[in-house]
C-alpha cells in the first residue's frame, strides 16, 4: 500500500490501537490532520494548549495503562509541550508525541517556527527521534510505542518534518522490531530473591515501602496477597498511592514530607526494609545521612537498575518487572518453613500503634465557622464512596488529597508527584475521563493551581467530559505560604491571590455549572449535588480556611523523624 | 577515581549528544571523550575518561546503559587495558634548540612530522603521563600549540567488547 508519510503515521496510531490523540494544529501538522480528516478510528481530542494536550495524554495512561498519545505543531506548539512531557517523565508515564517539524531543507535554518525539538526534549523523554526518511517512518512509530511502554516507561517524542509528511511510501507496519542496545530485564536474579525472602522471614521490624513502580507494573494484587500473608506494615509513597489498599489496618498511611508520625518512624525504625518501585526521593526520605542507620538492611525491587543505590545503598538489589519478582517470591514464602518471629512482630505493631495514637491527621473538625480543606477531602471520600479518580493540581490540597482520600485500587490517584506541575489537575481529569467515561473523576485544585490550565474547561464542555472540580479556595500559594510561615519568618511575598474571578460566572461562561461553598455545613450536600450531576461539570469553590497548613511536615533537607505535627510545633 | 569507560553505541545523529547531554544533566565530569564509527559502519566506538567515588562510577555506567543508543558499557578499570592517546605538539625550534628537542622526542620515541626553518610538529602516542611528561621535559617558552586526542582504550586479551 502506497501511503503519505502523514497517512503512515495514522495508519500506525489505528495498529497500536489508539483511541484517542490530544492534540493542537499547525502548520507543521497540516498533512497530519488531513490524514485525521479522513477516517474515523482515531478520535482526535482538541484541546486549548499543547501543555494540556501533553496531560491529557498523561491522564489518559495514568488511568488505562496504555500509551496515551500527544500531537502538536513545530516551534511554540513543542515548547509548550515540554512541561506535560517532563512532568511525565518525572513519573515514568508512558507517551507517544509526535510533533511537526519544518521539511528536512529548511531544518538549521531558522525558518519560521524551528525550534531543535530533539535537543530541546532530549533531558526529559526516554528516547526521542527525527525521522527524514518517509520510508523509515513506520518502524520509528512502532519503536516509539514499544519503548515507551516497556522497561520503565516513559515518554517517547517523534518528530516529523512536514516533507516527510507529504512524501510517499510503501506502508507496511513492521511485526516485529529488534533493537540491539534495549533489552530491559524482567525476570530478577534467582539468587538475590532467595536472600530477599531470607532477610524478610528474619526480619523483627519490618517494614514494606511500595512506589509509583508497583502501579506501573500492575504489581498491586500481588503486592497486597503478599503483604497480608506476612503480616507486616505497609506504607505508599505520593506515587503509589492505591498500590496497598489505603483501608487495610496494615497500611500506615503515605510517607515522607507530608507522611504519617506512623509511617516515617516506622521507615526509621525498621530493621528490614522491602522497597518496592520506589526511589527513596528526597521528599520521601528526607536528608539520606539522617536515613542511613547500621541496623537496618534493605532490599529494593525496581525495573530500572540506575533507581538502585541511587540515593541510598541498599544491601539486596533486585532488577525486574515487579509482579514477576514479587510472584517469585510469593512462591518462596509459600514454602518457606522459617517465619517471621512472632513476638518480635507483636511487638513492633504495638510501637507502631503507639504511634499511630498520636493521631496525626487529627484536625478542627468541629469547626462549624469556616471551611477546613481537610473536611473537604473527607466528605469527597464519603460521597464517592472512595472509588472516584481523582486527579489534583500541585500544592497543599494535593497534599489533602493524599492524605484524606483512602484509595483502594491503583490508577485512582493521578498527581504530578516528581515535577510537581500546577496546572496537572484539569487536562489530566480530562485524559482519565476519556479512559474511563463512566467513571467519577474529580479534580481537586486551589485557585492558582486552576489557573494555569483552566481554559481546558472550554475541551470539557466541547467533548462532554462531566468532570467535578473540588477547588480548595485559601485564596494563597497555599504551599508557598506555608513554607513561608514556617521556613521564612512569615513574609508572605508574593503569595497571596488578588483579583480572583468568580469561579461561579467563570464555569457558567464555559457552559457548566459553578457552585460556590462558604460554610462547613454546606460541604456535604453541595458534592452530593454536585455528583448528582452525572452528565455535567460541576466547578465547586470551596472558600477554605486560609490559614491551615499540612501536617505533619518534615521541613526540607532534616530527617524523616523530625517531624512537625501541628500548629504547637511551630 | 579515574575511570576509563568504553563504549559501544549506536553511530546515529545525536548519540553523541545523548551521551554528553547526561553527563552535564547529571553533574559528572568528563576529562576526556572520543568517539568514531567501528569496522562495523553502524556502531560507533566511545572512549570517555571520567572521575568519581565508586558510587557516583557506579550511577554512571548504570546511566549510560540506560540511552536507547548505547548497545554496551565496560568500566576498563575493571580489568587489564591498554589506553593510548595522540598529541600534536608545535614548537619553536631555532639554532641550537633544534638538536635539543629532536633528541628528547627520540627519547620518548616521538615523531617529527612537519618541519619549517623555525619549527617542529612532533607527534606523540603513549598513555596519558607519558605524553604529560614529555611536555614537562621541553622547555615550555618553546611550546607553540598542542592538540590532544583523549584517551583511547581497549581491554587486553580476551576481554572483547563486541556485539
Ligand atoms: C508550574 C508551577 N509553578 C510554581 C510551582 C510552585 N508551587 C508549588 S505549590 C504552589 C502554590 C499552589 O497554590 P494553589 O494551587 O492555590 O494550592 P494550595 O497550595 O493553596 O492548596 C506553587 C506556586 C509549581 N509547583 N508549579
Amino acid at each position: 500500500m502506497r501511503l503519505s508519510g502523514a497517512e503512515i503515521t495514522i495508519q500506525c496510531l489505528q495498529e497500536e490501537g489508539v483511541e484517542y490523540v490530544f492534540g493542537y494544529p499547525g502548520g507543521a501538522v497540516l498533512y497530519i490532520y488531513d490524514a485525521l480528516f479522513n477516517q474515523d478510528k482515531v478520535k482526535h481530542i482538541l484541546v486549548r494548549h499543547e501543555q494540556a494536550a501533553v496531560h491529557a495524554a498523561d491522564g489518559y495512561a495514568r488511568a488505562n495503562g496504555r500509551p496515551g498519545v500527544a500531537l502538536v505543531t513545530s516551534g511554540p506548539g513543542v515548547t509548550n509541550a515540554v512541561t506535560g512531557i517532563a512532568t511525565a517523565y518525572m513519573d515514568s508515564i508512558p507517551l507517544v508525541i509526535i510533533s511537526g517539524q519544518v521539511p528536512v531543507p529548511a531544518i538549521g535554518l531558522d525558518a519560521f517556527q524551528e525550534v531543535d525539538t530533539v535537543g530541546i526534549t532530549r533531558p526529559c523523554v526516554k528516547h526521542n527521534f527525527l525521522v527524514k526518511n518517509v520510508a523509515d517512518l513506520a518502524s520509528t512509530i512502532k519503536k516509539a510505542f514499544y519503548l515507551a511502554a516497556s522497561g520503565r516507561p516513559g515518554p517517547v517524542l517523534v518528530d516529523i518534518p512536514k516533507d516527510v509528511s507529504q512524501q510517499i511510501a510503501e506502508f507496511e507496519y513492521p511485526k516485529t522490531l529488534s533493537l540491539r542496545s534495549y533489552n530491559p530485564v524482567t525476570k530478577g536474579h534467582s539468587g538475590q530473591i532467595r536472600k530477599a525472602v531470607q532477610m524478610l522471614m528474619e526480619a523483627r521490624r519490618p517494614m514494606i515501602y511500595v512506589g509509583g513502580g508497583a502501579v506501573l507494573g500492575e504489581a498491586s494484587d500481588a503486592l497486597t496477597h503478599m503483604v497480608r500473608q506476612l503480616g507486616y506494615p505497609c506504607t505508599n509513597t505520593l506515587m503509589g498511592l492505591g498500590a496497598y489498599p489505603g483501608t487495610d489496618p496494615q497500611f500506615l498511611g503515605m510517607l515522607g514530607m507530608h507522611g504519617t508520625y506512623e509511617a516515617n518512624l516506622a521507615m526509621q525504625h525498621s530493621d528490614v526494609l522491602l522497597a518496592v518501585g520506589a526511589r527513596f526521593d528526597d521528599r520521601v526520605i528526607g536528608n539520606p545521612q539522617h536515613f542511613f542507620t547500621e541496623e537496618r538492611r534493605i532490599i529494593h525491587i525496581d525495573i530500572d537498575p540506575s533507581s538502585i543505590s541511587k540515593r541510598v545503598r541498599v544491601d539486596v538489589p533486585i532488577v525486574g518487572n515487579i509482579s514477576d519478582v514479587l510472584e517469585e517470591m510469593q512462591k518462596l514464602i509459600d514454602a518457606s518453613t522459617v517465619q517471621a518471629d512472632p513476638v518480635a512482630l507483636k511487638a513492633w505493631w504495638t510501637q507502631i500503634g503507639e504511634w499511630r495514637a498520636r493521631d496525626c491527621l487529627r484536625y478542627d473538625r468541629a469547626n462549624q465557622t469556616v471551611i477546613k480543606p481537610q473536611s473537604v477531602v473527607e466528605k469527597l471520600y464519603e460521597v464517592t464512596r472512595g472509588e472516584a479518580i481523582v486527579t489534583s493540581d500541585v500544592g497543599q490540597h494535593q497534599m489533602w488529597a493524599a492524605q484524606y482520600y483512602k484509595f483502594d485500587k491503583p490508577r485512582r490517584w493521578i498527581n504530578s508527584g516528581g515535577l510537581g506541575t500546577m496546572g496537572f489537575g484539569l487536562p489530566a481529569a480530562m485524559g482519565a475521563q476519556l479512559a474511563y467515561p463512566e467513571a467519577t473523576v474529580a479534580c481537586v485544585t486551589g485557585e492558582a493551581s486552576i489557573q494555569m490550565c483552566i481554559q481546558e474547561l472550554s475541551t470539557c464542555k466541547q467533548y462532554h467530559l462531566p468532570v467535578k472540580i473540588i477547588n480548595l479556595n485559601n485564596r494563597y500559594l497555599g504551599m508557598v505560604r506555608q513554607w513561608q510561615q514556617i521556613l521564612h519568618g512569615n513574609r508572605y511575598s508574593e503569595s497571596y491571590m488578588d483579583a480572583l474571578p468568580d469561579f461561579v460566572k467563570l464555569a457558567e461562561s464555559y457552559g457548566h455549572v459553578g457552585m460556590r461553598i462558604d460554610r462547613p455545613a454546606d460541604v456535604e450536600p453541595a458534592l452530593r449535588e454536585a455528583f448528582a450531576l452525572k452528565d455535567r461539570v460541576v466547578f465547586m469553590d470551596f472558600q477554605t480556611d486560609q490559614t491551615e497548613n499540612v501536617f505533619p511536615m518534615v521541613k526540607a533537607g532534616q530527617g524523616l523523624t523530625e517531624m512537625l505535627l501541628g500548629a504547637e510545633d511551630l | 577515581m579515574r575511570h576509563i569507560l568504553s563504549l559501544l553505541l549506536e553511530n546515529e545523529a545525536g548519540a553523541l549528544s545523548r551521551v554528553s547531554g547526561l553527563f552535564s544533566a547529571r553533574g559528572y565530569n568528563i576529562e576526556s571523550l572520543t568517539v568514531a564509527p567501528t569496522e562495523d559502519p553502524t556502531l560507533s566506538r566511545m572512549t570517555i575518561v571520567t572521575r568519581g567515588s565508586d558510587e557516583i562510577i557506579e550511577q554512571i555506567t548504570k546511566q549510560l546503559n540506560k540511552l536507547v543508543d548505547v548497545v554496551k558499557v565496560f568500566d576498563l578499570n575493571e580489568g587489564k587495558h591498554i589506553e593510548r592517546e595522540l598529541m600534536l605538539v608545535k614548537v619553536r625550534a631555532e639554532g641550537k634548540d633544534r638538536e635539543e628537542i629532536k633528541r628528547t622526542a627520540d627519547i620518548f620515541r616521538g615523531r617529527i612530522v612537519d618541519v619549517t626553518e623555525r619549527t617542529y610538529i612532533i607527534e606523540l602516542t603513549g598513555p596519558r603521563d607519558k605524553l604529560d611528561a614529555f611536555l614537562e621535559a621541553i622547555d615550555s617558552t618553546h611550546i607553540l600549540e598542542t592538540v590532544r586526542t583523549g584517551a583511547s582504550g581497549i581491554g587486553r586479551g580476551e576481554w572483547i567488547l563486541r556485539v
